[in-house]
C-alpha cells in the first residue's frame, strides 16, 4: 500500500542515521517536506505525510503544525483518510486546541454515518479526546446508538457515554434508562461496556445507585451464567470463561452491595459459589478470587464468608509467584482497618516478605507491617523492622524510620526500650530521619530522669564511634552539655561501668567541632554542650575557655555570636554563669516554649491564631454585604466557623486567660440575660466590657437536658459597619444536667457608634438529632439597662 | 482507568505511545524516559507492578508491566483497575499482535505503527478496556482493513491510467 510504503521508506531512512544529531536532520528535512505537502497536495498525499508526522511525534518532535490537517482529513470522505484523521486528532489534538472543536461537526456526521466502521472511529475520537462542550453536543447522538441494534457500535456508544459523564456530569440521568437495558444483552462486549457505564453511574449519583440495587439479581444470574459454563473458546483465559467481564461484575456487586443488606444477602451465596469453584492456578483464576475477596470484605456479608476470604488472602500469600504475594498483600493492606484479627494471623508471613528481593513486595510488606504493630507485639515487630531498615533499600528508608518512630511512641513498653529504639534507629539511618526527631527525643530524654544516666552512657559511646550521622549527634551533645557530671562519676546500674575522664569528654566534643561532616547546626550544639560542661566539671575550665574564645572568629556567623556571648559570660558574668548554665527543666510537649525546630508544635499555634482572624474578618465581609440583619451567611458558614480551637491546649489556655483577665471584673455584678431557651438548652448572653466603640459580650450555653449538647456552634452577624471577632469557644460538648457550660467570647467594634443588633444562630446535636436555631438580640445588655431580645 | 500505554525496547526508544490523558509533548516524552528508568531497572524473576513515576501521578497510579524479549509493554493504570486483570490484557494484547502480523517482531511494531494504532483502538478506548476477545478484535481489524485496500484499489486505477 503506498501510505505505508512511503512511511517505511522514511522509517527506514530515520533508523540508518547514526547519531542523534543526524537523526534531527534528517527529521527536520522530512518534516520541511511535509509541511510543504499539506500547503499543496490533495488529500491522497495528505494522508501519507500525516502518518509520517505520526511516527515523528512518537519519537518526540514537534508536530502542532499537522492539527488542521486532521480537521482536513476527518472531513474527507474515504475511509482511508478519515482514519488517519482522527488518529491524528487523538493524538495531536486536546481540549485545549481550538481545532478541536471545528471536528464536532465532523464527528456529528460520521455518528450516523452508514459505515459502521467510520461510525466506530468517531466515537473513539469522542471518546478519547472530547471535551465539555463536545460531549454536551454530541450526548444525544450518543444516547440514540445505545440503542442500536448493531452490538459493535453499542459497545463503543456504551464506553463513549462513561466518558462523557466523566466529563459533564449532569449528563448522567440522560444515560440511566438505556443502561439498565443493556444488561439482557448476550454480547459480552456490550455486557462488559454496560457493567462500567452502570458503575460510573453509581458513582455519580447515590439515587442511581439505589435504582441499580434492583439489578442486583440480574447482576447475580449473568455471573452464575459465567462461573457454571461449559468451555467457551471464544471468552475463554486460561481456562475462565471471561474473568474480565467476571472481575467487573464482581466489582460493581461491591459498589451496590456496600452498607446494604438486601443486596448483600442477594450476593453471598454467588460470592461463596465464585470463591470455591474458580480455579486459581492461573492469573485469571487468581484474578477472578481476588476481586471476589475484596466484595466479600467491602459489603454485609456473613461471618463465615469473610472468614473464607481472609483465608484466601492468606493462601496467595505463601505462593510462590510474587504477583500474587504482592496482590495479596494491597488487599489485605485494605481491609487491615476492619478486621485487623484476621489479618494478625499472617503477620509471620507478612514478616518474612521484608527479606523478600523484590522492592515492590518489601514496600508492600512495610506498609502492612506498620499496620499491624500493636501494644502486644511492639517488641518483636520492632526488631525486625530495625533488621529490616538496615538492609533496606534507600527509597524506603524515611518511610521506614518515620513508621518505626511512630509505632514506638504509640506502644512502647517501657521508656529505656522507646529511647534504646530511637537511639538505634539514629545509628543505622540517622540521615533519613524528620527534622523534629532530635527536639522530640531529646524531650523524650528530658522526662526519663531515671535514665538519665544511662542515656548519657550509651550517646557518648555512639558518639565516640560515628559523628557522621547528624542527628545522633547532636542528641549526644546536647546531652553531654546536660548531663556531663553523671557521665564522669562513672556508674551506672545498667550499664558496664567505663571511666570517662573530663579530657576526653572535651575531646570528643571538640572533634565535632572540627569535623568538616558536622553541619553547622550540630556545630551550634557542641559548641553549646561545650559551655554548659565549664558548670558540671571542676579541673579543665581552661580548656573550655579556649575553645570559647578560638570560636569567637569563626567565619559562621551563629557560631561566631554564641562564642563571643559565650566569653563575656566567663569574663564579665561570671557571677551568673552557674545560673545560666544549669539544668534544664522537663519539657512538656505541648508547652508554647517546646518549638526547637519542632515543626508541628510551631504549626499547631500560628494555625488557630492565623486562622482566627481570617474567619474574624471573613465573618465580617459577608455581615457587613448583607444589609442590616437579613439572612445570616448561608450554607458555608460552617468553613468560617472558629471552632477548630477547642481541640487546642494553647488557644484555649490563651482565651482561658483573657477571661481571666476579665475575671477581675467578676466581683462586681455583670448582667447576664437569657437570650435563647428550648429544648433545655439556654443560652445566656453577659456583658463584660462596654466602651463608646466597642462592646465584648460573653456568650454562655448550658444545658438542662438528661443528655450531652453535641457538635454546639455558633455563629453570629451583626449589621454593616461593626466589626465582628468571635473568639475560641471553649468547647463544643455541653455536659448534660447543667454540670458544665461552653463559653465563648464576641467583641463587637462599633467606630461608627451605630445601634448593635447582633444575630445568633445556634446549632448543636442532641441524642442523635441535629437542631439548628436563630436568636436576634436588639440590643447589648449594659451594666445599666438589660437586653431587649426578639426570637425569630 | 487506564492513563497510558507505551511499549519501548530495551534502550528506551519508543515503539507505540498512546495517551488517555492530556500532556504536553515535553511531558510525553519525559514520562516516557522516566517510566523506562523505572522498568529497566527491574529483575527478572519480581513481581509485574511498580508505583507510578512523579510524572505520572505518583503513588496513586501504577505501572503494570511484561517484558517480551526486547520489548516492554507498560499500562499506566489508577486504582479502579484490576492490576491481574491488566496483566491478562497484556497478555491479550501481544497475542493479538501476533496473529494479525504473523510471529510478530520489533520491526514489525516499527514499520506498522498505524495497525498497531488500529490494533490497540478495539482493544482499548478511551481509558477503558472495550473489548477482550481476541477474534472479534481480529475480525473487526481484518474487516476495516478490507475497507481501506477497496478505497485504495479504487484510487489507484484512475491514477495508472495517466
Amino acid at each position: 500500500m503506498p501510505s505505508s510504503v512511503r512511511l517505511q521508506e522514511m522509517i527506514r531512512v530515520i533508523r540508518s542515521a547514526r547519531t542523534q544529531g543526524e537523526e534531527r536532520g534528517i527529521i527536520q528535512k522530512e518534516c520541511a517536506d511535509i509541511r510543504a505537502q499539506f500547503r499543496q497536495g490533495d488529500n491522497g498525499e495528505r494522508s501519507h505525510s500525516l502518518a509520517k508526522l505520526l511516527y515523528v511525534h512518537m519519537l518526540g518532535y514537534p508536530a502542532h503544525f499537522g492539527q488542521m490537517e486532521c480537521v482536513r482529513l476527518i472531513a474527507s470522505t474515504r475511509y482511508s483518510e478519515k482514519r488517519i484523521g482522527y488518529l491524528g486528532a487523538m493524538m495531536l489534538l486536546d481540549e485545549k486546541q481550538d481545532a478541536s472543536l471545528l471536528i464536532t461537526n465532523s464527528i456529528k456526521n460520521d455518528l450516523s454515518h452508514s459505515s459502521q466502521y467510520v461510525q466506530s472511529l468517531a466515537l473513539c475520537t469522542l471518546a478519547c479526546m472530547g471535551s465539555a462542550e463536545m460531549c454536551r453536543d454530541l450526548a444525544p447522538e450518543i444516547e440514540r446508538l445505545l440503542r442500536a441494534s448493531n452490538s459493535y457500535i453499542k459497545k463503543k456508544a456504551t464506553l463513549c457515554a462513561v466518558h462523557i459523564i466523566r466529563k459533564v456530569p449532569e449528563l448522567a440521568e440522560m444515560f440511566t434508562p438505556s443502561a439498565r437495558s443493556l444488561l439482557s444483552e448476550k454480547n459480552h462486549g456490550v455486557l462488559h461496556g454496560a457493567v462500567v457505564l452502570i458503575t460510573e453511574l453509581c458513582k455519580h449519583n447515590p439515587g442511581t445507585l439505589d435504582q441499580f440495587r434492583k439489578a442486583v439479581p440480574e447482576l447475580v444470574q449473568i455471573m452464575k451464567g459465567l462461573v457454571t459454563s461449559s468451555y467457551s473458546p471464544e471468552h475463554n483465559v486460561a481456562g475462565i470463561s471471561d474473568p474480565f467481564l467476571q472481575v467487573r461484575i464482581l466489582r460493581l456487586l461491591r459498589i451496590l452491595g456496600h452498607n446494604n443488606d438486601t443486596a448483600s444477602d442477594a450476593m453471598n451465596d454467588l460470592l461463596a459459589q465464585v470463591a470455591t469453584n474458580t480455579d486459581s492456578s492461573k492469573t485469571a483464576g487468581s484474578a477472578v478470587l481476588y476481586e471476589t475477596v475484596l466484595t466479600i470484605m467491602d459489603i454485609n456479608s456473613e461471618s463465615g464468608l469473610r472468614v473464607l476470604a481472609v483465608n484466601i488472602l492468606g493462601r496467595f500469600l505463601l505462593n510462590n509467584d510474587r504477583n500474587i504475594r504482592y496482590i495479596s498483600m494491597t488487599s489485605l493492606q485494605k481491609i487491615v482497618q476492619t478486621d485487623h484479627n484476621a489479618v494478625q494471623r499472617h503477620r509471620g508471613t507478612i514478616v518474612d516478605c521484608l527479606k523478600d528481593q523484590d522492592t515492590s513486595v518489601k514496600r508492600r510488606a512495610l506498609e502492612l507491617s506498620l499496620a499491624l504493630v500493636s501494644a502486644v507485639n511492639i517488641r518483636s515487630m520492632m526488631k525486625e523492622l530495625l533488621i529490616f531498615l538496615s538492609t533496606c533499600p534507600p527509597e524506603l528508608r524515611s518511610h521506614t524510620t518515620s513508621g518505626i518512630f511512630n509505632a514506638a511512641e504509640r506502644y512502647s513498653p517501657s521508656k529505656r526500650w522507646h529511647i534504646d529504639t530511637i537511639l538505634h534507629v539514629l545509628t543505622t539511618a540517622g540521615g533519613d530521619v524528620r527534622d523534629e526527631t532530635v527536639p522530640n527525643l531529646i524531650q523524650l530524654i528530658t522526662t526519663a530522669s531515671e535514665l538519665h544516666c544511662y542515656t548519657v552512657h550509651k550517646l557518648y559511646r555512639a558518639l565516640v564511634k560515628d559523628i557522621s550521622q547528624q542527628s545522633l549527634v547532636q542528641v549526644a551533645c546536647w546531652c553531654i552539655g546536660e548531663y556531663g557530671d553523671l557521665l564522669l562519676k562513672g556508674e551506672c546500674e545498667e550499664i558496664e561501668p567505663v571511666q570517662v575522664t573530663e579530657d576526653d569528654v572535651l575531646d570528643a566534643l571538640e572533634t565535632v567541632l572540627q569535623s568538616h561532616m558536622s553541619s553547622p547546626a550540630t556545630r551550634g550544639f557542641a559548641l553549646t554542650a561545650t559551655m554548659k560542661l565549664s558548670t558540671r566539671i571542676t579541673d579543665n575550665v581552661d580548656r573550655i575557655r579556649s575553645i570559647v574564645s578560638n570560636y569567637s572568629s569563626c567565619i559562621d556567623l551563629e557560631l561566631q555570636q554564641r562564642a563571643v556571648e559565650y566569653n563575656a559570660l566567663f569574663r564579665k558574668y561570671d557571677h551568673m554563669r552557674a545560673a545560666v548554665l544549669e539544668r534544664m527543666p522537663v519539657m512538656d510537649k505541648n508547652s508554647p516554649g517546646h518549638t526547637n525546630g519542632d515543626t508541628s508544635g510551631v504549626i499547631k499555634e500560628t494555625d488557630p491564631s492565623k486562622l482566627k482572624p481570617v474567619e474574624a474578618g471573613l465573618l465580617s465581609e459577608p455581615a457587613s454585604q448583607v444589609c442590616d440583619l437579613l439572612d445570616l451567611l448561608d450554607g458555608t458558614d460552617t468553613p468560617l466557623q472558629p471552632s477548630p480551637a477547642p481541640t487546642n491546649n494553647p488557644t484555649t489556655t490563651s482565651s482561658a486567660d483573657l477571661l481571666d483577665l476579665l475575671g477581675g471584673l467578676e466581683p462586681a455584678p455583670v448582667l447576664t440575660e437569657t437570650v435563647y431557651e428550648k429544648n433545655g438548652l439556654s443560652l445566656k448572653i453577659q456583658c463584660d466590657k462596654q466602651t463608646d466603640t466597642e462592646v465584648m459580650v460573653t456568650l454562655i450555653g448550658s444545658n438542662s437536658t438528661q443528655n450531652d449538647i453535641t457538635n454546639f456552634t455558633l455563629q453570629a452577624a451583626v449589621p454593616k459597619s461593626v466589626q465582628l471577632q468571635m473568639k475560641a469557644p471553649s468547647g463544643n460538648v455541653i455536659p448534660a444536667h447543667g454540670l458544665g457550660q461552653v463559653t465563648q467570647t464576641v467583641v463587637l467594634n462599633n467606630p461608627n457608634k451605630v445601634s448593635l443588633k447582633m444575630r445568633i444562630r445556634v446549632s448543636y446535636s442532641n441524642q442523635g438529632a441535629v437542631h439548628q436555631d436563630t436568636v436576634q438580640i436588639d440590643s447589648f445588655p449594659s451594666p445599666t439597662c438589660p437586653p431587649s431580645v426578639s426570637p425569630l | 482507568m487506564i492513563k497510558a500505554i507505551l511499549i519501548f525496547n530495551n534502550h528506551g526508544k519508543p515503539r507505540m505511545s498512546k495517551f488517555y490523558e492530556h500532556y504536553t509533548e515535553d511531558t510525553e516524552q519525559q514520562i516516557i524516559r522516566e517510566t523506562f528508568h523505572l522498568v529497566s531497572k527491574r529483575d527478572e524473576n519480581v513481581c509485574n507492578f511498580l508505583e507510578g513515576g512523579l510524572l505520572i501521578g505518583g503513588s496513586e497510579n501504577k505501572l503494570i508491566y511484561r517484558h517480551y524479549a526486547t520489548l516492554y509493554f507498560v499500562f499506566c493504570v489508577d486504582s479502579s483497575e484490576s492490576e491481574l486483570g491488566i496483566l491478562d490484557l497484556i497478555q491479550v494484547f501481544v497475542e493479538t499482535l501476533d496473529k494479525c502480523f504473523e510471529n510478530v517482531c520489533e520491526l514489525d511494531l516499527i514499520f506498522h505503527l498505524d495497525k498497531v494504532h488500529n490494533i490497540l483502538a478495539e482493544m482499548v478506548m478511551g481509558g477503558m478496556v472495550l473489548e477482550t476477545n481476541m477474534s472479534e478484535i481480529i475480525t473487526q481489524v481484518e474487516a476495516q482493513g478490507k475497507m481501506e485496500k477497496s478505497e485504495t484499489f479504487v484510487f489507484q486505477c484512475p491514477r495508472q491510467d495517466r
